[in-house]
C-alpha cells in the first residue's frame, strides 16, 4: 500500500525525470506534488484523540473572567449550548485579536467542546480570522454594485495607503448590504460611503487618531431615499444621537 | 393614478427622530396591532395573513400564510426564525428597517409567533450589520421591559422568547437550512430537503422562517385587515414592496412601491436612471442571483408573476442597473467570483461549477478562449441548475446563463479582441 509520502516521492521523481529529459510537465504542481492546493495541514493519524480543555484529566486553562462570563451568558440564551459558538468565537476574537489556537482552547474550555469543532466553525466564516490580522478592520465592498461605482480602484487605494502598517486589516469584502452608498467600506463595523479615492488619507488618519471615521459619510446619518416616505423633513440636527452616530 | 401618492406602509415617517425607541414607536401607534391580534384567536390571525396574500419578501416569494399553516399543531417547542442575513448582493432594505424601526420587526415577530404557535424566536442577523444588531438589541431590551416579550404577553397566555443572533459573514447563511445549521453553531451548510424546516428545522423542531420585511409587514396587515391589504398591488402580488435600487442610477436607495408598477417607473422615475448620456444595458430585477433583463424589458410590471413570465424573478427586490459603458464580461466575472467565494463546497455541481465558470471567464479575459468555450460555459450553467441541495449554484448559473444568451455577440467580440490583443489571433473557425 502506498502512503502519501510515497506518492509525493513518485511525483517528484516524475518531475526530476521530466526535467532531465528537458520536458516541461503540462500542469504546474504544488510543493506536495499535487495539482490542487490541497489541505494546508496534514492529518496525523498517530495523534491521540482531541481533549476538551479543562474537562476530566486534561489540564485546566486560564480563561479571562470577562470572556468566560460573556460566553456563559451566550450559552444560557439557547436551548443547545452549541448555538453559542459564533458569538463566543467573536468574543474571543475581540479579546485575542484573532481566533488563535489559544483563543479556540479557551472557548472550547468554557463551551465544553473540542477545539477542532471550533476550528471547523471559525474557518467557515469570513469575519472570524484564523490568522493574525491588524487591529482595525477595513472591509472594502467590491461586489457588483460597488464595483460598478469604482470600488476596485478604492480598494487598491486603501491598500496602497495602508501599506504594510500592521495596524490595519484591509480586505476586499463581499456585498456588505449598503449599495446605496457605493462604493463603501466597513471600518471596524462602521459603514461609510460613498467614498472616493480622495477620502482615503482622511479615512486612515481618522482610524489612527481614534476619531469617528468620516462622520459626514457614515451610513447612520443617511435618510431614506424614497421621497414619499417622510411626511416632513427630518434634518440631521433633530435626529437622536443613537441614530446620528457618535 | 400617477399623480396620487403611492401607499406607504413600512416607510411611514421612517426618519422621524427616535422611532427606534419604544416611546416614539408607541406614540405613533406601535404595538396596537399586537393588542388587536391578541384579542383574536391564532386561527383568525392566520386567516388574516392568508387573506392578505402576502408573499415572502426574502427571495422565494412563497405565500406567508400558507407557510405558517404548515407548522404542526401540538405542545412541542416550536421556533420562529427571522432571516435577517440579507446578503444577496444589491439588497439593503432590511438594513433600513432594522436600523430605523426595529420595534416593527419585533411586533411582527410576536404576531407571527402567535399565529404559528411558536414559543421561541430568533433573529439571525448578518455579523456585518453591527449598528442594526445594536439597535435590535436595544429595542428588544425595551420590549422585554414593557412586557411584550416574555411570559404571558399582555395577559394573553402567549409566551415568547427572542434572541438576536449575530452571524459572522457567510452568504450561504441566508439560505434557510444553512441559516439553521449556523444558528445551531455549526458551519452553515444547507440541509437536504425534505424534511422542510416547518416539519424539522431548528434543533429538529418545527420552524417557521421569514424574512425581515415579511415579518415587518405583519403589523400593517393586522392593523388594516388582510383583505384591505390584498387590494394593494396586483392579484398575484399583493401589497407594497421595498425595492433597493443600486448600480448606475443617479439616486440609489430604498423605495417603497406598490407591486405591479412598471419597472421603468422605479429605475427612471424614482432612482433617476443612469447618468446623462448613458443608457441601461441590463438590469438585475431581484439581486445578483436573478437572470438579467435588457432595456427593452423596462416596461414589465414589477411583480412576482410578470418578472417570472419574462424569464427572471423578483427575488429580494434588489434592482442593480448596469449602464452601456460597462463590458458584460466584467459583470459576469464579478457575479461568478462572488458565488465561487461563497459556495460552501458541499455539493459538487456548485463547488466545481462556480470555480470552472470563473476560470473560463478568465480564459476569455486572457485571450485563451474560443467561441466554443461559450457553449461549454453555458452547458456548465445548465448542469448546475437543480442539481444541488440549495440554490446557491443556481444563483450563479441563472444570471450567467442569461448573460451568455442575451449578450452572446458581445462575448464573442470580447473573445476575438482578447485573442488579437494577446497575439493569439487565429481565426475562430480553425480552432473550433
Amino acid at each position: 500500500m502506498s502512503t502519501p509520502e510515497d506518492e509525493i516521492t513518485t511525483v517528484e521523481t516524475l518531475e526530476v525525470r521530466a526535467a532531465e529529459a528537458g520536458v516541461r510537465l503540462p500542469v504546474t504542481r504544488f510543493a506536495h506534488g499535487s495539482r490542487v492546493p490541497g489541505w494546508d495541514r496534514a492529518a496525523d493519524l498517530e495523534k491521540d484523540p482531541a481533549d476538551i480543555p479543562g474537562v476530566g484529566g486534561s489540564p485546566s486553562l486560564e480563561v479571562p473572567a470577562d470572556l468566560r462570563a460573556e460566553i456563559e451568558a451566550h450559552m444560557a440564551k439557547y436551548p443547545d449550548r452549541h448555538s453559542a459558538a459564533l458569538p463566543a468565537l467573536a468574543a474571543a476574537q475581540r479579546v485575542h485579536g484573532w481566533c488563535s489556537p489559544q483563543a479556540l482552547e479557551q472557548v472550547a474550555c468554557v463551551m465544553r467542546v473540542t477545539p477542532a469543532y471550533l476550528d471547523s466553525v471559525a474557518t467557515f466564516y469570513d469575519m472570524l480570522d484564523t490568522t493574525p490580522v491588524g487591529r482595525h478592520s477595513v472591509y472594502v465592498c467590491t461586489n457588483i454594485s460597488c464595483s460598478l461605482c469604482g470600488a476596485d480602484e478604492l480598494y487598491e487605494a486603501v491598500r496602497a495607503a495602508a501599506g504594510d502598517d500592521a495596524e490595519f486589516n484591509v480586505r476586499a469584502f463581499e456585498c456588505l448590504g449598503a449599495c446605496d452608498i457605493a462604493p463603501m467600506a466597513s471600518v471596524d463595523g462602521v459603514y461609510v460611503g460613498p467614498l472616493s479615492v480622495q477620502d482615503v488619507p482622511q479615512l486612515l488618519d481618522d482610524i489612527r487618531a481614534g476619531r469617528p471615521v468620516l462622520p459626514e459619510k457614515q451610513l447612520a446619518r443617511r435618510l431614506v431615499a424614497d421621497p414619499h416616505a417622510n411626511s416632513q423633513e427630518w434634518t440631521g440636527e433633530n435626529r437622536s444621537p443613537a441614530e446620528g452616530g457618535e | 393614478m400617477a399623480a396620487a401618492a403611492p401607499p406607504i406602509l413600512l416607510f411611514t415617517d421612517i426618519d422621524e427622530p427616535g422611532l427606534n425607541t419604544l416611546e416614539v414607536y408607541e406614540r405613533r401607534g406601535g404595538y396596537r396591532s399586537l393588542r388587536k391580534a391578541l384579542k383574536m384567536t391564532p386561527e383568525e390571525v392566520l386567516e388574516q395573513l392568508k387573506a392578505s396574500g402576502i408573499r415572502g419578501r426574502g427571495g422565494a416569494g412563497f405565500a406567508m400564510g400558507t407557510k405558517v399553516s404548515f407548522l404542526p399543531k401540538g405542545t412541542m417547542d416550536k421556533y420562529l426564525v427571522c432571516n435577517a442575513d440579507e446578503s444577496e448582493p444589491g439588497t439593503f432594505k432590511d438594513r433600513e428597517l432594522m436600523q430605523k424601526t426595529p420595534h416593527t420587526l419585533i411586533e411582527g415577530i410576536i404576531i407571527a409567533a402567535y399565529a404559528a404557535g411558536t414559543n421561541r424566536s430568533f433573529i439571525y442577523i448578518r455579523g456585518e450589520y453591527v449598528l442594526q444588531a445594536d439597535m435590535l438589541d436595544a429595542a428588544l431590551h425595551e420590549a422585554r421591559e414593557a412586557g411584550y416579550i416574555g411570559e404571558n404577553i399582555l395577559d394573553s397566555g402567549l409566551s415568547l422568547s427572542l434572541v438576536v443572533h449575530r452571524g459572522a459573514g457567510a452568504y450561504i447563511c441566508g439560505e434557510e437550512t444553512g441559516l439553521l445549521d449556523s444558528l445551531e453553531g455549526k458551519r452553515g451548510n444547507p440541509r437536504l430537503k425534505p424534511p422542510f424546516p416547518a416539519v424539522r428545522g431548528l434543533y429538529q423542531g418545527p420552524t417557521l422562517i421569514n424574512n425581515v420585511e415579511t415579518l415587518s409587514t405583519v403589523p400593517a396587515i393586522i392593523g388594516m385587515g388582510g383583505e384591505e391589504y390584498a387590494k394593494l398591488g396586483v392579484e398575484t402580488s399583493t401589497g407594497t414592496k421595498l425595492v433597493s435600487v443600486s448600480g448606475h442610477v443617479q439616486r440609489p436607495g430604498n423605495y417603497e412601491i406598490e407591486l405591479g408598477i412598471p419597472s421603468r417607473e422605479i429605475i427612471y422615475g424614482l432612482a433617476g436612471g443612469p447618468q446623462e448620456g448613458r443608457k441601461v444595458k441590463c438590469w438585475f430585477p431581484g439581486g445578483s442571483s436573478s437572470p438579467v433583463l435588457k432595456d427593452e424589458d423596462l416596461d414589465i410590471p414589477y411583480d412576482f408573476n410578470s418578472l417570472a413570465g419574462a424569464g427572471s424573478m423578483l427575488g429580494s427586490g434588489a434592482i442593480i442597473v448596469v449602464d452601456d459603458a460597462t463590458p458584460i464580461l466584467d459583470v459576469a466575472m464579478k457575479v461568478a467570483k462572488f458565488y465561487r467565494h461563497e459556495s460552501c463546497g458541499k455539493c459538487t455541481p456548485c463547488r466545481e461549477g462556480t470555480n470552472w465558470t470563473v476560470k473560463m471567464l478568465e480564459r476569455i479575459e486572457l485571450g485563451e478562449a474560443t467561441p466554443m468555450d461559450l457553449e461549454i460555459m453555458a452547458s456548465v450553467q445548465e448542469h448546475i441548475i437543480g442539481n444541488c441541495l440549495c440554490v446557491l449554484g443556481d444563483a450563479m448559473a441563472m444570471p450567467i446563463g442569461s448573460m451568455i444568451a442575451k449578450f452572446k455577440d458581445e462575448f464573442e467580440e470580447h473573445i476575438e479582441a482578447a485573442r488579437m490583443r494577446n497575439g493569439l489571433g487565429i481565426a475562430a473557425g480553425e480552432v473550433a
